[in-house]
């Protein structure tokens, strides 16, 4: 086993596979890996971002239901306050117009007994002159006495 | 078939030419057709690699890189691009080589006799010229970084003033050669030991056990061995590139 061409031509394809290696083989597989490590570390700081980012809307939501509910509160006790005042103002129309009414009815009333005693009183003013004339036309002359009876007559008024 | 001369059968090259200037056929188109299969399959697969998800040839592909890149980074503190590429091509070329002691040790060779080869050689690592290529290449690779960083000044003062100071110079010379020559020789030699024990007992399993014997310890050397080329050609890797990260290193 002696030492001859062989070495040397497994010197030169030993050169020739470090070379196409060093060349063709390594870079690229080696920048494909870096670049997926750093995809993926991407990624991951995107999803810790986007995990964040969700907490903080849900802070924010959580904060605007608040703000709204209390709102809604206030709303709905301003409606009430104004339901309730509305319901007095209207209660107090009613009692005003009731009041109103009733007084209407008895000046009305009142003006009708009026004239009623006033017709009752001329009719029997009437009926009594009637009567007393019907007495007396025998006795008394009527055109004499008729102007004294409607000064009495008038008095009753 | 004498066991005697199965067995040295299986120890021939196929050889072309004579003396110095012969080349062994086996040698050569075994481990360039490994080298193209793995430089070829990865160069396709890095062409289409895609930072997207991988397929799993790209997956595959991936793991080995990423692996040769950790034990690169955990060794090796210089910056060199040929370092990581190089330690790469080392392991999956060296287990190519290895793995074909894998297969049934007169497969190879019958192919080659039906193609009119007279001897094969499986084993490309099974060859002290191509160990010795590989831990000759990693040797000049190491002077030439250790002058290129160095410098002819920094090498030539760390070669003659260590380790026993400047007044012992011719001492810390010859150490230092003894120690720079033992790398590769140990280097080329572990592998190339490793694998001819190998696929020696392979060899002799099938030439002194009957052949309805044979592949229960086949079978048992084939797991073990499996271990060992694993084995071999990362240490290979792994020694390369501690020995280039020394030649990096001003002490």
């Amino acid at each position: 086993m002696n030492l001859d061409l062989t070495f040397f031509a497994e010197i030169v394809a030993f050169a020739l596979f470090v070379w196409l290696t060093m060349r063709y083989l390594w870079p690229p597989l080696m920048r494909a890996m870096d670049e997926r490590a750093r995809k993926i570390a991407d990624g991951l700081a995107a999803a810790e971002r986007a995990v964040r980012d969700l907490e903080l809307a849900r802070e924010r939501a959580v904060g605007i239901l608040h703000e709204a509910r209390s709102e809604a509160q206030t709303i709905v006790e301003g409606a009430h306050l104004r339901a309730s005042e509305l319901l007095e103002r209207a209660e107090k129309t009613a009692i005003d117009q009731a009041a109103r009414e009733v007084e209407h009815g008895h000046e009305e009333l009142e003006r009708a007994r009026e004239q009623a005693r006033t017709a009752l009183q001329k009719e029997v003013a009437a009926l009594a002159l009637e009567a007393a004339r019907q007495i007396i036309a025998q006795e008394i002359d009527p055109a004499r006495h008729a102007e004294l009876l409607a000064s009495v007559a008038l008095r009753l008024q | 078939m004498s066991p005697m001369n199965y067995i040295q059968e299986h120890m021939k090259y196929w050889v072309l030419g004579q003396g110095f200037l012969s080349i062994h056929l086996d040698t050569v188109i075994v481990s360039f057709a490994l080298g193209s299969l793995f430089c070829g399959i990865g160069i396709v697969v890095a062409r289409r690699a895609t930072s997207g998800v991988p397929g799993r040839v790209q997956n595959f592909f991936e793991i080995l890189v990423a692996f040769v890149d950790q034990q690169v980074r955990e060794s090796f503190h210089g910056r060199n691009r040929l370092i990581a590429p190089l330690a790469l091509t080392l392991f999956a070329w060296i287990w190519l080589m290895n793995f074909m002691d894998m297969l049934p040790v007169d497969l190879l060779p019958r192919l080659a006799h039906a193609f009119g080869a007279p001897h094969f050689k499986a084993v490309p690592t099974n060859d002290l010229n191509l160990t010795f290529a590989l831990s000759v290449s990693v040797f000049l690779l190491m002077i030439f970084y250790s002058f290129k960083i160095k410098g002819v000044r920094g090498f030539g003062r760390e070669v003659l003033s260590r380790p026993f100071g400047w007044y012992a110079a011719p001492i810390n010379l010859v150490f230092r050669l003894i120690e720079d020559l033992a790398k590769p020789l140990s280097l080329s030699l572990r592998l190339f030991g490793n694998l001819f024990a190998g696929e020696m007992i392979f060899v002799l399993i099938a030439a002194l056990l009957p052949w309805w014997f044979a592949w229960i310890p086949g079978l048992g050397w084939t797991f073990f061995h499996l271990l060992i080329i694993t084995l071999q050609a990362f240490i290979f890797m792994m020694l390369t590139i501690v020995y280039l990260s020394m030649a990096h290193e001003t002490h």
